[in-house]
């Protein structure tokens, strides 16, 4: 009974506003930008940082990345001419490493370098890494043709060569490339696979195999090519000398990888006289992604209030002229015999149908520009549920509380005065 | 307090004040008058008479400042608003001058105002405001709009509305301003009807025809009686009709009476 009260006080409502399509709609578009805005916002949002978190989670939520980084020494130092740097992770980490800690399951060392190549006619300069069969397991990638590199290789030290996606691309290499000869610093090199490659950031850390062209067994690299590097950067002739560039580390438990990172973080610390290293945890990335995303949306919320408070206000606004405009109605009513609260109940409904119509159309919006944007952008975007329901119950809650003030003032209208106001 | 069972509205010492800036206003100054049920009253006088805030006080719309005011032998001078709302609500009918219907509302609407803060449902409202608007001769325009309709046309509106809640009293305040004078003769017809069929009808008006109408026209002057007139000048129908009897069920099939239902019983239900 009291259910279908309701029902009839909410359509004498929509009936009402209805006799003003245009203003009700003007009155309500505030809280439709409102609305839509925030849905949109928020569903680009959590796209972006959504698509981030996988990222992040794609370095493995298990896996400990130790990168060798020029110190803030050596970088000053190597400003002077024909100074050769040495710095970063060495053999020796790599192997203390894998001795050191009991929890850790694999790890996978790797040298970058920038060499000359050539497949046939096509020269070009590739970003080259050696690799142990290790690195395709904690980077796996799906392998477009051929295979990876494998313990055999890596025994026999054969001089082979797997291609990335991209690199294939540079030196347009096929299926058919798979058993050719790649030349590479003037080294000979038997393309034996292509595979996969991901690009992106991930938070601030590189994906491992970003930027990455062709891949060879590291002691190959090692024997080929040595630990020192010549860097040509704008007249100066730098060297370098540094034995691994890179490594990764997969522990046997994500519960484990922050403590294990620390310990790390210490043994280097005991090893290297320099901070020429640096060790990121992608789970502690991954924990701060979700801290900022926290602060993302706290930003969002606010403005997305603004807005909304603005939406509410114009509702309010329109509906104490409406108030003022129907004061011989509500004197009629008030006359006939309808109560305070009745009137009260009366404007707060119309409000609140107001509002939360706003609402609907703003959610409309709100879903149909992410949809558009990731059609036409491709930039992923994501509804949640909460991203839908929030807003609504929003936008309800605006009604109530940018009403009760307008439905307060009907309420107080005297239907003596009213009634002879012609 | 004594009533001779005959008693719907006495008021008793009533006083209205209000305050003009700095200047009180005495628009009533101690008056006492009774009407009787099934009575029909002319309340008359020059404006500043106080007829209008006897109207007001009657109708339950204001308060007295001092004295007190009995409507059915009860005292409601010390209801609050929501009482006021509730007795206007149920017991109270109301035609204006100037119609009062709510333009944007169709006549059915209009009709069945009162019903929807009775709390009755959609389809026993639609049924009744159906019922009255036949009996003012309306019944094909339930779905206009008032702007639609003329001046007499939308002051039967309002007699339908002012009957829908079945009125112990209707209070008709100029119920003939508005209109020309052919129009004021069938509203009033109407009028006269409704009181032969038991209702008891308060009337306030400056027009000497129109009054006459009435049974008896009380003459206000300064916040107070002036005098009382009796006697109809002017009948439609046998002036024997008695001024004082009740309502009865044998009157009952005629128009511009509720329905055998109490208004007040099927609101409990409801």
């Amino acid at each position: 009974m009291r259910q279908a009260r309701i029902v009839r006080n909410i359509g004498l409502g929509v009936e009402n506003l209805l006799l003003h399509k245009l203003r009700s709609f003007l009155t309500m578009l505030g809280v439709v930008f409102g609305v839509g805005s925030v849905v949109a916002m928020l569903s680009v949002g959590e796209g972006a940082s959504k698509h981030a978190l996988e990222q992040i989670r794609k370095l493995g939520s298990n896996n400990i990345i130790l990168t060798s980084m020029k110190s803030a020494e050596e970088e000053q130092a190597s400003t002077t001419h024909s100074h050769m740097s040495m710095y970063g992770l060495t053999y020796e980490d790599h192997r203390r490493l894998s001795e050191s800690f009991k929890n850790i399951k694999e790890t996978a060392p790797a040298k970058v370098m920038r060499k000359d190549a050539s497949l046939r006619e096509r020269a070009m300069e590739l970003r080259v890494v050696g690799a142990t069969p290790a690195w395709f397991h904690l980077v796996p990638r799906e392998l477009i043709a051929g295979r990876v590199i494998l313990q055999g290789d890596q025994d026999k030290q054969s001089p082979v060569a797997v291609l990335t996606e991209f690199g294939a691309r540079k030196l347009l290499a096929t299926e058919g490339t798979i058993g050719q000869t790649l030349r590479i610093g003037g080294s000979q090199f038997e393309v034996i696979g292509i595979i996969q490659s991901e690009s992106g950031q991930a938070g601030n850390i590189q994906i491992p195999d970003q930027d990455i062209d062709v891949y060879i067994p590291l002691e190959v690299s090692q024997r080929y090519f040595g630990d020192i590097f010549a860097k040509r950067t704008a007249g100066t002739d730098e060297r370098e000398k540094v034995e691994l560039h890179q490594i990764i580390v997969q522990v046997d438990d994500p519960k484990n990888a922050e403590s294990v990172g620390a310990g790390i973080e210490r043994m280097l610390g005991m090893f290297h006289k320099k901070k020429d290293y640096a060790v990121s945890v992608p789970l502690a990335l991954l924990k701060q992604a979700e801290a900022t995303k926290r602060t993302f949306n706290i930003v969002l919320g606010s403005i997305a209030g603004i807005s909304l408070l603005v939406g509410g206000i114009g509702i309010m606004n329109i509906m104490l002229a409406s108030v003022t405009e129907r004061t011989r109605e509500i004197g009629i009513r008030r006359a006939l015999g309808a109560k305070r609260k009745q009137i009260i109940m009366q404007f707060l409904i119309e409000t609140v149908v107001l509002s939360t119509t706003g609402g609907l159309i703003g959610l409309g919006i709100g879903i149909l520009i992410p949809a558009l944007i990731r059609y036409f952008s491709g930039m992923p975007t994501v509804i949640t549920m909460n991203g839908v329901l929030l807003p609504l119950f929003v936008s309800m809650a605006i009604g109530i509380v940018f009403g009760i003030y307008p439905a307060m003032n009907a309420a107080q209208v005297d239907p003596i005065i009213a009634l002879r106001h012609e | 307090m004594p009533t001779n069972g005959h008693e719907i509205v006495r008021l008793e010492n009533a006083w209205k004040v209000y305050q003009m800036g700095t200047e009180d206003v005495k628009a009533l100054r101690g008056v006492n008058i009774m009407f009787e049920k099934g009575d029909f009253w002319a309340i008359m006088g020059p404006s500043g008479s106080g007829k209008s805030t006897m109207m007001n006080v009657l109708g339950c719309l204001d308060r007295l400042s001092d004295g007190a005011y009995y409507l059915d032998g009860k005292d409601v001078s010390q209801l609050d608003d929501d009482a006021l709302s509730e007795l206007r609500l149920r017991y109270l009918g109301f035609i204006f001058q100037s119609f009062n219907l709510i333009p944007q509302l169709t006549v059915q609407r209009n009709i069945e105002l009162p019903l929807y803060y009775l709390g009755w449902d959609a389809a026993r409202s639609a049924e009744r405001a159906k019922e009255l608007a036949e009996q003012v001769g309306l019944g094909d325009r339930l779905s206009h709009r008032p702007t639609e309709l003329s001046g007499g046309q939308m002051q039967r509106v309002a007699i339908a509305r002012a009957l829908t809640n079945d009125p112990q009293v209707i209070f008709a305040d100029e119920p003939t301003g508005n209109l020309d004078s052919a129009t004021g003769v069938q509203i009033m017809d109407i009028l006269v009807k409704l009181n032969k069929l038991g209702k008891t009808i308060v009337m306030v008006t400056h027009e000497p025809d129109i009054a006459a109408y009435a049974h008896r026209r009380l003459h206000m002057i300064d916040g107070n009686i002036d005098r009382i007139e009796e006697g109809e000048h002017r009948t439609l129908t046998a002036p024997s009709a008695g001024h004082a009897s009740p309502p009865d069920g044998s009157r009952r099939a005629e128009t511009f009476v509720a329905p055998g239902e109490d208004v007040t019983h099927a609101t409990r239900k409801a």
